[in-house]
């Protein structure tokens, strides 16, 4: 509205600063810039994904904000081992987050069952199996540093991305 | 209406609240969880709610069952211990060493002095930065308060990286080994601790500051979730929950291992100053702050006997690992005081180089089967300020 409104006024034309731009690479900043993140915690990763939440790594300035509901959120972390039983609802958690959705796999675990791959006959080896994964970051835990550079991959897979084609 | 009933604790009473309605009312089952922020992982509750109040909570779990026994099978002794750290993961070093003491008492094996003392500094270390995060940082975030977390936080990230460079792990240390340790210390270790030490006691004081006299929080947690001693007793329950209803009772204490008779520390119990009643949920957060005090204490009191004594941290930590850990045939039974209460370890051996079987006794659990009792009568709202403060990690509750 603000500049449908200056529109109006020729003369902030001439006065005023202009940024020329396309509407995709207006969109994407717009979404890189404040990623909203599911606050959902599996296993041990959840951690250290909160110690990144927390004083010293701080996530939240690069706009990640923990939301208690899936509906509020545009990436899930997945943060830890995912069981056969868990599978199913990370999956009807995955769908109920609105469009466009990232998804970002914490740790050996979610990646690929971690330690728990060889005899762990309840666990699911790799997220990938249920929800498509953007970013994988690898760790048994990753540290908090290693999530935020997966963090800074994803936010280049935004700005990159084209509204015409999928 | 009929009045909320102090504490109903048995079936009978139950039906005392269903019963005493003068206008029948529908009973109502919500679903809370297994993605819920403050269930602290994942964890499903089953609600029976009659209006706010709980009539019935039913928890289900096995969301992060990770075949801990089924591993224990297939691995050689020292490879278990990666598996004991993902039990409790805030706790890892503690649980550690309650899997290396209970094969070292099945194997014979008595470690040096040095080993002993620096397992004490990095097993209380370690009860401090679980209790910043399980007992008082989240447990703040449950009730309303985001601010102490930080300063947890802050302080935990301190001793992480006393950790980091002692073995390399910020989280999951794999550090205590059956007969020794994984690495020897630095150079400036003690040095560190020291400084780690004089200023964290101001830390305390700040979380005092903004917790413990916290109007809103001693609203939300003084008077609710009472556990009287008899029920806490009766439900086995271990570690700072029993002693928040008023049991002395600390396996450091009372059941001694490893060095812990040579320091002198204080048991902290429930009290009920000020309008808290024992066994509530502001006297399990007291419980833990002031075991954090006596947490420092212990470490002070063992670094000063390292300074004291030059020649006691001299010495390879990894003399007495045995060159082959296969115990004879037999079992054993040991337990210890992690941060969140009695963890044993039960291993029968066959005279093989795996366990034939490890059964792990984990406080949370058994911490955690008290839900249903702890919570009938209360208000929904009351509910995350009473599982927030029963501190359990899943990991440990599922395996
Ligand atoms: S990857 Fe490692 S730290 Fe992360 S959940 Fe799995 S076992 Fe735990």
């Amino acid at each position: 509205m603000g500049l449908l409104n200056k529109l109006d006024n020729i003369e902030s034309f001439e006065t005023g600063n202009f940024v020329f731009s396309t509407v995709e690479s207006l969109l994407n900043w717009g979404r890189l810039s404040s990623i909203w993140q599911m606050g959902f915690g599996l296993a041990c990763c959840a951690i250290e994904f909160m110690a990144a939440n927390a004083s010293n790594f701080d996530m939240m300035r690069f706009g990640v904000i923990p939301r208690p509901s899936p509906r509020h959120s545009d990436v899930i972390i997945i943060s830890g081992t995912v069981t056969l039983k868990m599978a199913t609802r990370v999956k009807r958690l995955y769908e109920q987050m609105p469009d466009p959705k990232y998804v970002i796999s914490m740790g050996s675990c979610s990646n690929c069952g971690g330690p728990y791959w060889e005899h762990g006959y309840h666990v699911l080896k790799g997220v990938d199996r249920v929800i498509p994964v953007d970013v994988y970051v690898p760790g048994c835990p990753p540290r908090p540093e290693a999530l935020l550079e997966g963090l800074i991959r994803l936010r280049d897979k935004v700005r990159h991305q084209s509204l015409s084609k999928a | 209406m009929q009045e909320l009933v102090d504490h109903p604790t048995t079936e009978a009473q139950v039906e005392l609240i269903r019963s005493g309605k003068s206008l029948r009312s529908e009973e109502m089952t919500i679903n809370m969880g297994p993605q819920h922020p403050s269930t602290h992982g994942v964890f499903r509750v089953e609600l029976v709610l009659d209006g706010e109040q709980v009539v019935d909570a039913i928890p289900h779990l096995g969301y992060l069952h990770r075949c801990f026994e089924k591993h224990t099978e297939a691995m050689t002794y020292p490879q278990v211990i990666p598996y004991c750290d993902r039990m409790d993961y805030l706790g890892a070093m503690n649980n550690d060493w309650g899997y290396a003491l209970a094969v070292e008492q099945l194997m014979g094996v008595q470690v040096s002095e040095k080993v002993e003392y620096i397992r004490v500094i990095v097993g209380e270390l370690n009860r401090i930065a679980s209790h910043l995060v399980g007992g008082i940082g989240t447990y703040g975030l449950d009730v309303g308060a985001f601010t102490p977390f930080l300063y947890c936080f802050r302080d935990r990230e301190i001793i992480l990286n006393i950790f980091e460079k002692l073995c390399g792990a910020r989280l999951l240390y794999n550090y205590v080994w059956v007969g020794g340790l994984s690495h020897d210390i630095y150079p400036t270790f003690l040095d560190e601790i020291e400084s780690f030490c004089g200023q964290f006691r101001n830390t305390i004081r700040e979380v005092n500051e903004l917790l413990t006299g916290n109007k809103i929080f001693t609203t939300r947690t003084k008077k609710v979730g009472v556990i009287t001693k008899e029920v806490a007793i009766n439900y086995g329950i271990s570690g700072p929950m029993l002693r928040a209803s008023g049991v002395k009772w600390d396996i450091r204490r009372d059941d001694r291992y490893s060095i812990y008779d040579r320091f002198d520390f204080e048991i902290p119990i429930g009290n009920d100053n000020d309008g808290a009643l024992i066994g509530d949920c502001y006297n399990r957060y007291w419980v833990r702050m002031r075991e954090m005090e006596e947490s420092l204490r212990i470490v002070e009191q063992a670094v000063r006997d390292c300074r004291k004594t030059p020649t006691l941290m001299q010495g390879d930590v990894q003399k007495d690992v045995p060159k082959r850990i296969k115990p004879a045939s037999g079992e054993i039974y040991s337990r210890t005081e992690t941060s969140k209460g009695e963890l044993g370890f039960y291993i029968i051996s066959a005279n093989g180089t795996n366990p034939y079987r490890v059964k792990v006794r984990p406080p949370c659990f058994v911490n955690l089967s008290i839900l249903p009792d702890a919570t009938r009568g209360y208000y929904v709202a009351d509910l995350i300020a009473i599982m927030g403060s029963f501190d359990f990690v899943m990991g440990e509750v599922d395996r």
